[in-house]
């Protein structure tokens, strides 16, 4: 059993004055300072969420309305910008940068009486899929030590696993809260593309970064969606909302879900298609009506990917020149060689191998054959699902073709690395939300099962996966 | 096929303004290559009367007033992660060495 409630009723009871924000708090600390072990955190925002909770234990007494998510401890991945302890994105380049202003979805969460009390371990930037990218340390899988907790958010997702806070945000560019979501067995959460504010979080891939929240169920994160969605000045790629993602009440029968058919045959392992299999069979008991998909382009999407995000991601990182902030060679003689330098010593290797591919495919020479051809394809890919979503409501399959690999398994082989995105980097390619839902174990480790919606449809989504997720537990 | 020299890896970093020692060229010469022979697959899917997609939202021109917004932010903030300072400016190294 958790020790955390469902947040809603976390909030309630603080309230009702029946539970304390200092002590919800000082329980998440508790929790993290004991389970350090697995390298979860980065850096605590002690002092802030102390005094934040005192505030809201007081206001209670008074008699204020303090918000739906009163003194709910959370934890903030390390690209989000908040008060209280360094914003690193687990990079060296960013050690010690401080948050000037909050991010948007940070101060939303804050104004419904959310508290962030830490800040999670990720792959550097949120290049990777296992946290061994982190300049810092790698974070270890909540149920097996030896194995990564998936990335980029896998300090995210061992944090929820092991209850070190009631939940935690994350972000997705080809799968990054999806996959350490299914390795690490909890819930996770990509919004469609332009729901949520990006303001004030590390920038990786514009065309495709998504945030959402990683919970122990589908109605958190349903209401940490709710309260965090919505256009913002200040994000001008920001769509409007649907009214209310928190009205869950829905049935699985009739619903027509299709099984994409290239995610179930080759390279899926025997164990993941197995409970893949049993929960789609559960799904049709329930009384939806399950068919086979066909994407033909699906495979494909990898490759895409792999030639946007290192495009987007060789411009995003420019701003890191040592002038203006971040890591600067103090031996630099001159501008260029400042430029040269602080980059060189500042970035990990992953940053600097996406910024050299980007740097290619953008290259005079090169950007047709390889950067606009992606983005043609990805028409094809968006044409290809947008005719899929004609013939059913949802779509399904599972999120990784394996469970949790061994820390190290990976990490000579970069390309290899990149493969572990295989079944998740195509909707963000096309911007359609994207649930991760715990569907069992298999030999100890947790599958996870991927549910998708068209574009827009994120409240139909989360209404599916509330069902799909009683069934599944 | 993608098959890079040393010089084209140190042309990349050049122009990418990223100093690289001696093991990462080789280290990023057979990298790159790999990961370039991967991604080239997609030449090979047929693309004919299709347009690219440069973004998912179909906004098209968000645009606001021109006006100043006060943020509450004081300058000192702002400032506070640059590298040199020099009366409230940001102080670059000098361009000719």
């Amino acid at each position: 059993m958790s020790s955390w409630l469902p947040l809603a009723d976390i909030a309630a009871k603080v309230q009702a004055g029946e539970l304390r924000a200092v002590d919800l708090v000082e329980q998440s600390l508790k929790s993290i300072n004991d389970q350090k072990d697995y390298d979860a955190i980065i850096a605590l925002t002690a002092e802030r969420a102390r005094a934040r909770a005192k505030d809201v234990d007081a206001r209670v007494a008074k008699g204020e309305k303090i918000g739906r998510l009163a003194g709910v401890p959370f934890i903030a991945k390390d690209n989000f910008l908040v008060f209280g302890a360094d914003t690193t994105a687990a990079s060296n380049i960013l050690k010690g940068f401080e948050a000037p202003y909050q991010a948007t979805a940070i101060a939303k969460l804050e104004a419904e009486g959310a508290i962030c009390v830490a800040k999670a371990n990720l792959d550097a930037f949120a290049h990777g899929a296992s946290t061994e990218n982190s300049d810092f340390f790698t974070t270890k899988n909540a149920h097996d030590k030896t194995r990564v907790p998936g990335g980029s958010s896998g300090g995210s997702a061992t944090a929820v696993a092991l209850d070190m806070a009631a939940f935690a945000l994350g972000t997705d560019t080809g799968g990054s809260i999806r996959q350490p979501a299914s390795f690490s067995g909890v819930v996770g959460y990509k919004p469609t593309y332009g729901l949520v504010s990006r303001s004030g979080v590390v920038a990786m891939a514009s065309s495709t970064d998504v945030i959402g929240p990683l919970t122990r169920g589908v109605a958190d994160a349903a209401l940490v969606i709710d309260v965090m969605a919505g256009r913002d000045d200040l994000d001008g790629t920001t769509i409007d909302r649907q009214k209310d993602y928190t009205d869950l009440a829905d049935s699985l029968k009739g619903k027509k879900v299709g099984v994409i058919k290239e995610y179930m045959s080759e390279g899926l392992s025997a164990g993941v298609k197995q409970n893949i299999e049993t929960a789609i069979e559960k799904l049709r008991k329930a009384g939806a009506e399950i068919t086979e998909v066909s994407l033909p382009s699906i495979g494909m999407a990898l490759a895409v990917y792999y030639i946007i995000c290192p495009a987007e991601v060789s411009s995003n990182l420019g701003r890191y020149d040592g002038q203006r902030y971040g890591y600067s060679d103090p031996d630099a003689k001159d501008l260029e060689a400042s430029y040269k330098q602080s980059r060189g010593k500042g970035f990990g290797k992953e940053a600097k191998r996406r910024i050299m591919i980007g740097t290619y495919v953008l290259s005079s020479g090169y950007y047709d054959a390889y950067y606009k051809q992606a983005q043609t394809v990805r028409t094809k890919l968006i044409n290809e699902f947008a005719a899929a979503f004609k013939k059913v409501d949802f779509l399904v399959g599972p999120v990784a073709p394996t469970t949790a690999f061994k820390i190290g398994a990976n990490t000579a082989d970069p390309l290899q690395m990149y493969l572990c995105d295989i079944m998740t980097a195509a909707v963000n390619i096309v911007g359609n939300p994207s649930i991760s839902l715990p569907a069992g174990t298999s030999e100890g480790l947790p599958v996870g099962l991927q549910l998708m919606a068209p574009s827009k449809a994120d409240h139909q989504l989360l209404s599916l996966a509330k069902q799909a997720e009683e069934l599944l537990v | 096929m993608a098959e890079l020299t040393q010089e084209d890896v140190l042309k990349l970093a050049q122009l990418a303004r990223l100093e690289l020692t001696d093991s990462e060229v080789d280290e990023f010469r057979a990298e790159l290559s790999e990961i370039l022979q991967y991604v080239e697959h997609l030449s090979s899917v047929d693309v004919s009367g299709l347009e690219p997609t440069h973004q998912l939202t179909g906004l098209t021109n968000v645009t606001r007033e021109d006006e100043v917004r006060d943020y509450g932010y004081a300058v000192a903030d702002l400032l506070k992660n640059v590298p040199d300072v020099k009366d409230n400016q940001i102080k670059a190294k000098r361009m000719l060495g």
